[in-house]
């Protein structure tokens, strides 16, 4: 056990709860008095100078606390490295949490290789994303309220992905659903976005609703929910038949259908795009670099289980492919520079989960780490054109930005061309790792290659369209807005700088072996996780020893004949967007039909409308309007209405003459007297 | 000596009297007396049986019932005093405010 | 003997005798002088708190045994005592209902502008019959304070209440009454029968434990208090009384009502259902748990489509107290554990959302949701409790919510996995509820002139709302102090109800189900 450094480990998450706290005060004593309109005309002005300084104060405390995370998480993994391999795990409890009889979950963190990789991805993107936002929100009212749900997700993030426990992760997997809402409706007096807000968090909780069930599961099956404890306990409990292979199955399955809904996948994608009715760094961080990918780091965590149901491994290649192909095609016809941006998240993440479907959980983790830099990238990119063009995201009102705002043109082709798959940058790496396990792996097929390689090459396709419609050609810009193109603050433009250069080179981290073998480089990044995967499954590591059984040259062939379909994307993509533009008018014109339905996203969304939403929503209707008001109520009215008939009825009887009274009374008298007098005679 | 029999013919014929009364009268005041004689004819009845059976229970409960006959009239009375200051008649017929 | 020696021997019936005492001193203020009633009438509900927190401190969380107990003979030749005392059940309750009465006089502080005088008497009534439901451990104690508890608040819901008060109060009171009156039978059928087997009357609630009582008589008793307490809870079908309480009740009476009233329910069902008769438990326990069920997806999508915020929250309240019985009939400790907690968070969540409402209320006299939209750039303060309270309503980790139905939850899945299924279905249904009404009410632009002009909550409000808050996050990130001191109890009670079960049920031939038991007449 290494400790030392490793006991500040807690301040990982607790420095973004700093942040939360100290912000939520400026929040709530310095900013909400200045937003008040019934504040008035002299609060106000005796205000400006104090508001100006606390939004200073707000921009160096909310990245300040970030950072801060990212540099202790960093000391934390450089000193868990020391450690020999085996021993690259620390777990650090702080307090118990919930106890009741048998069941105990404490709040405690757990680093380990996989841990430490998404620990530094979160802390150091979302450092990165927060000083973007001091830029992009510096115009923005609520600045502190902005920063307060910020660093509220980073700290929700952190514990998702260092809990040493799955209730933990699920405090942390429903209080970043709980981040995204609150971002997702920043703008809550847009309509749109508190809906997209309500939508992101009610398909999320369907999949929580998998997750739950599969952690009550995991209790009754293993008595515990602590990682160590349930993993170490898988291998014995299916050798001694506690653990069937469909009960293994069951419990994959429910926590797949949790992943499927926080990494938005069939069926569960839909919110995802809406989501981008939040704020563009938003949509970086929490929609592109880190809450969606919780999903894959749950199934890489839970792979000792997921190993055990082959079933349910198939159904994550499967749903992974579909995904990654279904989503790409929707990608191509989005004029939203956002939107088109988000069904790529859709379909890399379905790249990801493809990977862990065939066990090659290292590639999964390797693809969320590039896709975390070059989607952040993407996204910030288009955040600084949607800034340069005053709020603008229809790309059909852009174009010939490319030398109005360089920086961010660079950037932002640097990460196309690793989302493409171009070789040598960080996505052609972790892309093709991906293909190739998905092709070789005992659990793979050439199938789920097919379908890989060419949602690729659409890939390609659509982000080189991006490209073209927004840095190239002519201006469709509105005169107005054009007036006001301008390039984004240094806020803005470093992170996007040093994503790109990690987006660039951070493929070195994971060579394959067939080419770094050659030059003797090792696959780091692999090397890092191997522990991980070999401690939870034995079985992972011996796919993976199978892998390697392929010939090296069918590997270089695949690699090449991928990158080829590729290049034929972007060839696509030149020939439409650049050389011929009346051309993809006339194919919409051409077939209106397809052009449609892939336009109108398939008409997903409002088949959800119709076949769910709808029905609920009627259904709930009924049965208040007609069940409890008229049957239940009516029963109960009823029996009032029987003893108030009855009561009416008789009350007649009482006609309030005095007389009246008096000779019932005589004659019940004489009816009794009589009745004696007959019972004595007759005896 | 009196025949027993005609102290209770004399009770009979007094609460028969009174019944009729409570029944046909339509005055308030009259129908409190017809009460009185009821009660009196019970009276009659009650000191001839104790006098012939050589009990004096018999009179004892002829003071109860004159002391609650007493008691009865005067809260009656007073009822009637207020009856007439609401609603001008003591007519039994009229007072019909129980029944809405 | 000292004055704190005193205080400490008799401190449940201090707790019991303050709020009345307290209203017989209101009886003597000027009934102009409405500030110093109000003031008075917190005093006394202050002092009950703090006197309460005694209890705690005083409470040993290692024993099933009743703690501060105190016996008195009252009708000694009937059996009858004056016995009181609290285990891990009862305790939190006691302290829900210490803590919840300072809240609600606050809360009407200006929202009751007429017979200040009577409302805080008959608030301190209820007090009084509250605390005593959940210590006595005498039926016939209990039951007396049982139906003194429906005096107070028959007036509060039918002098202070909205426009249909009338109705909504005589229902109410007819609708609980029907219950308990056959619960009465119940118990008497129950000391006859003690009578007949132990030689000697007795309502002592801890000797009627020990009571064998045969199967067949079991389910008759069970059913009959069944009713009671499910009318009181209340679970599906027998609800319809309380959305029409609740939204024709004063706010306090709500949040009394919603915190307090609603857990007698089930607090009656596991210190005397389950607890005397384990055998017949075990029969309906199947028929419970679906009803339950039930409610839980009914409230749930009932209060989807309701108009009135109100209404929705009462409605939320038929589908929060279904998970409350799911995991008492679950039968676990982890589960009993559970229901026990999600009652002090349904007190704490509901009664909050019902005094959120009333702030609104008081400020535009309607509760419709279409009146409102765009709220949360008015009333930011408001717009954070609304939030705070509304994400504990649907269980969101690290408030209060999350423990109690994960508990419940977690203890049910064992016994009842399919209909836990189901159930957990409520937790998708409550973000759907919860947030839509959230949203329609807070978010999007301001449409209606008048919400332009509502102000942000006061002093008053905001110390009322805090310690709610509190609470919230308190059992949400740290549950255990509340956890730890219902163990001991639970676990007796756990065993004691299992061994009853096993005891009932070795006389009947196995595989029996309650009906065949109970109608089949060769046996």
């Amino acid at each position: 056990m290494v400790s030392g450094i490793l006991d500040g480990l807690w301040l990982v998450p607790a420095l973004p709860l700093l942040g939360v706290v100290l912000n939520g005060i400026l929040a709530l004593f310095v900013e909400r008095p200045l937003l008040l309109p019934a504040a008035g005309p002299p609060s106000a002005a005796a205000g400006h100078g104090h508001g100006a300084s606390y939004r200073t104060l707000v921009a160096f405390i909310a990245p300040g606390v970030v950072g801060a995370a990212f540099v202790v998480a960093l000391l934390c993994v450089l000193s868990l490295a020391a450690a020999p391999p085996e021993g690259r795990i620390f777990v650090q409890v702080l307090f118990p949490w919930i106890q009741a009889g048998a069941f105990t979950a404490p709040v405690a963190f757990q680093l380990d290789p996989l841990s430490s990789v998404m620990a530094l991805v979160v802390t150091g993107v979302g450092f990165l994303i927060h000083v973007y936002s001091v830029g992009y929100m510096s115009h923005e009212r609520a600045f502190a309220r902005y920063f307060v749900y910020l660093n509220l997700f980073m700290f929700a993030m952190l514990i998702l992905v260092l809990a040493d426990n799955y209730l933990l992760m699920f405090v942390g997997w429903e209080g970043v659903g709980l981040c995204s809402y609150l971002l997702i409706g920043f703008w809550y007096e847009k309509q749109s976005a508190a809906d997209a807000g309500k939508k992101a968090f009610v398909v999320n909780r369907v999949g929580d609703f998998g997750f739950l069930l599969a952690m009550f599961l995991i209790f009754w099956t293993f008595g515990s929910v602590s990682y160590t404890e349930v993993f170490a306990k898988a291998p014995l409990l299916s050798g001694d038949g506690t653990l069937t292979t469909g009960l293994a199955t069951a419990i994959t399955l429910l926590m797949f259908l949790g992943a499927a809904g926080k990494s938005a996948q069939i069926p569960l994608y839909v919110w995802l795009p809406d989501a981008m009715e939040g704020p563009t760094p938003v949509s970086a961080l929490i929609h592109a670099a880190t809450m969606v990918t919780a999903g894959v780091y749950m199934i890489a965590r839970s792979s000792a289980l997921f190993l055990l149901a082959p079933d349910t491994m198939m159904v994550v290649a499967v749903i992974g492919a579909a995904t990654a192909i279904f989503s790409a095609t929707i990608g191509i016809c989005q004029t939203d520079i956002k939107r088109v941006l988000a069904y790529s998240t859709v379909s890399q993440l379905g790249y990801m989960f493809l990977a862990c479907g065939v066990g090659a959980f290292t590639a999964g983790i390797f693809h969320l780490t590039t896709h975390a830099f070059f989607k952040a990238l993407l996204f910030l990119g288009s955040g600084s054109v949607i800034h340069a063009l005053s709020g603008e995201q229809d790309m059909r009102k852009m174009g010939g930005l490319k030398k109005r705002v360089p920086v961010t043109f660079l950037t932002m082709f640097a990460a196309t061309l690793a989302i493409a798959g171009i070789p040598g940058f960080s996505g052609f790496f972790s892309k093709d790792e991906i293909l190739w396990k998905s092709f070789s792996s005992s659990m793979g097929s050439p199938v789920l290659w097919v379908v890989a390689a060419a949602a690729a090459g659409i890939t390609a396709f659509y982000m080189f369209r991006l490209v073209f419609l927004t840095f190239f050609g002519t201006s469709r810009m509105d005169p107005e807005v054009e007036k006001h193109v301008h390039e984004s603050p240094w806020t803005m433009t470093l992170p996007l700088s040093i994503l790109a250069v990690l987006s660039v080179i951070g493929g070195f981290l994971g060579i394959p072996a067939v080419l770094g073998g050659a030059f003797g480089v090792p696959n780091l990044f692999e090397g890092w996780l191997e522990p991980v995967f070999r401690r939870a499954a034995p079985a992972a590591a011996h796919a993976a020893e199978e892998a390697a059984h392929h010939s090296a040259a069918l590997e270089i062939g695949l690699m090449a004949l991928s990158v080829g379909i590729a290049l034929f994307g972007i060839g696509l993509a030149y020939f439409l967007y650049r050389a011929r533009t009346e051309k993809p008018d006339e194919i919409a014109r051409k077939w209106p039909t397809v052009y449609g339905v892939v336009f109108h996203k398939y008409y997903i969304d409002e088949f959800y409308e119709w076949a769910v939403v709808r029905r609920v929503v009627r259904g709930a209707d009924w049965l208040w309007q007609m069940f409890d008001a008229r049957f239940i109520d009516g029963i109960v009215d009823g029996a009032a209405d029987i003893v108030r008939s009855a009561g009416d009825r008789i009350r007649r009887l009482q006609g309030g003459i005095v007389g009246g009274y008096a000779f019932s009374l005589l004659a019940g008298a004489v009816l009794l007297v009589g009745y004696i007098l007959y019972r004595s005679i007759v005896q | 000596m009196v025949e027993p029999s005609a102290y209770l013919l004399l009770s009979a014929i007094l609460f028969c009297i009174g019944v009729v009364g409570v029944v046909m009268r339509r005055n308030v005041l009259i129908i409190l007396m017809s009460v009185e004689l009821m009660l009196n004819g019970v009276n009659v009845a009650f000191v001839a049986a104790g006098s012939y059976l050589g009990d004096v229970a018999g009179g004892i409960f002829a003071f109860m019932v004159m002391t609650v006959a007493a008691a009865e009239a005067a809260v009656g009375l007073a009822l009637l005093i207020a009856l007439y200051r609401l609603k001008e008649t003591i007519d039994v017929t009229e007072l019909r405010i129980l029944k809405w | 003997m000292t004055g704190i020696d005193l205080l400490d021997r008799h401190l449940l019936s201090v707790l019991i005798g303050l709020p009345t005492a307290g209203a017989a001193a209101l009886l003597f203020f000027p009934r102009d002088g409405r500030k110093a009633i109000r003031n008075a009438a917190f005093l006394v509900t202050l002092a009950e708190f703090l006197l309460s927190l005694l209890v705690v401190a005083r409470f040993e969380s290692g024993t099933a045994a009743m703690q501060l107990a105190e016996s008195a003979p009252w009708l000694p030749q009937y059996g009858i005592g004056y016995l009181v005392g609290v285990d891990g059940i009862s305790l939190w309750l006691l302290m829900l209902t210490t803590f919840i009465m300072p809240i609600t006089i606050l809360s009407a502080w200006s929202a009751v502008e007429r017979h200040v005088k009577e409302f805080m008497v008959f608030m301190l009534i209820l007090e009084t019959a509250m605390v005593g439901v959940f210590v006595a451990i005498d039926l016939f104690l209990f039951y007396v304070f049982w139906e003194l508890v429906l005096i107070p608040m028959y007036f509060l819901i039918g002098v202070w209440g909205g426009e249909r008060r009338i109705y909504a109060a005589i229902k109410f009171f007819l609708y609980t009454f029907v219950g308990s009156v056959l619960m009465l039978v119940a118990i008497l059928v129950l000391y006859f029968h003690h009578y007949a087997v132990a030689g000697f009357y007795t309502t002592d609630l801890l000797k009627l434990y020990e009571l064998a009582i045969p199967a067949k008589l079991q389910f008759w008793l069970f059913a009959a208090f069944f009713l009671a307490f499910a009318f009181k809870v209340p679970m599906f079908p027998f609800h319809t009384w309380l959305p029409d309480a609740h939204v024709e009740a004063p706010t306090a009476g709500s949040v009394i009502l919603a915190a307090v009233l609603l857990k007698m329910g089930t607090y009656g069902f596991l210190r005397f259902s389950m607890a005397l008769f384990p055998a017949a438990a075990a029969d309906f326990t199947p028929l419970i748990a679906t009803l339950a069920v039930i409610g839980i997806v009914y409230g749930a999508l009932v209060s989807m489509v309701q108009k009135d915020i109100k209404k929705l929250v009462a409605y939320s309240s038929v589908s929060h107290l279904g998970f409350v019985m799911l995991g008492l009939f679950a039968g676990n400790l982890q589960g009993i554990e559970g229901g026990i907690l999600q009652m002090i968070n349904h007190g704490v969540s509901t009664g909050a959302l019902f005094l959120i409402v009333g702030i609104v209320y008081e400020r535009r006299h309607t509760r419709l949701i279409s009146e409102f939209g765009g709220l949360s750039k008015v009333v930011p303060v408001f717009a954070f409790c609304f939030m705070v309270v509304t994400l504990s309503s649907i269980g969101l980790p690290g408030t209060n919510g999350f423990v109690g139905e994960f508990l419940i939850l977690l203890g049910a899945f064992r016994t009842h996995m399919g209909l836990t299924v189901v159930a957990a279905s409520g937790v998708i249904l409550a973000a759907v509820y919860m947030l839509w009404m959230f949203q329609r009410v807070m978010f999007g632009k301001v449409t209606n002139e008048e919400n332009l002009r509502l102000r942000d909550m006061n002093g008053r409000e905001i110390a009322y709302m805090l310690p709610l808050l509190v609470l919230v996050f308190w059992i949400g990130v740290y549950p255990q102090p509340f956890l730890r001191r219902m163990d001991a109890t639970v676990h007796a009670f756990v065993a004691r109800v299992e061994a009853g079960k096993r005891a009932a049920l070795a006389e009947a031939p196995p595989g029996r189900t309650m009906f065949t038991r109970t109608f089949d007449a060769r046996k």
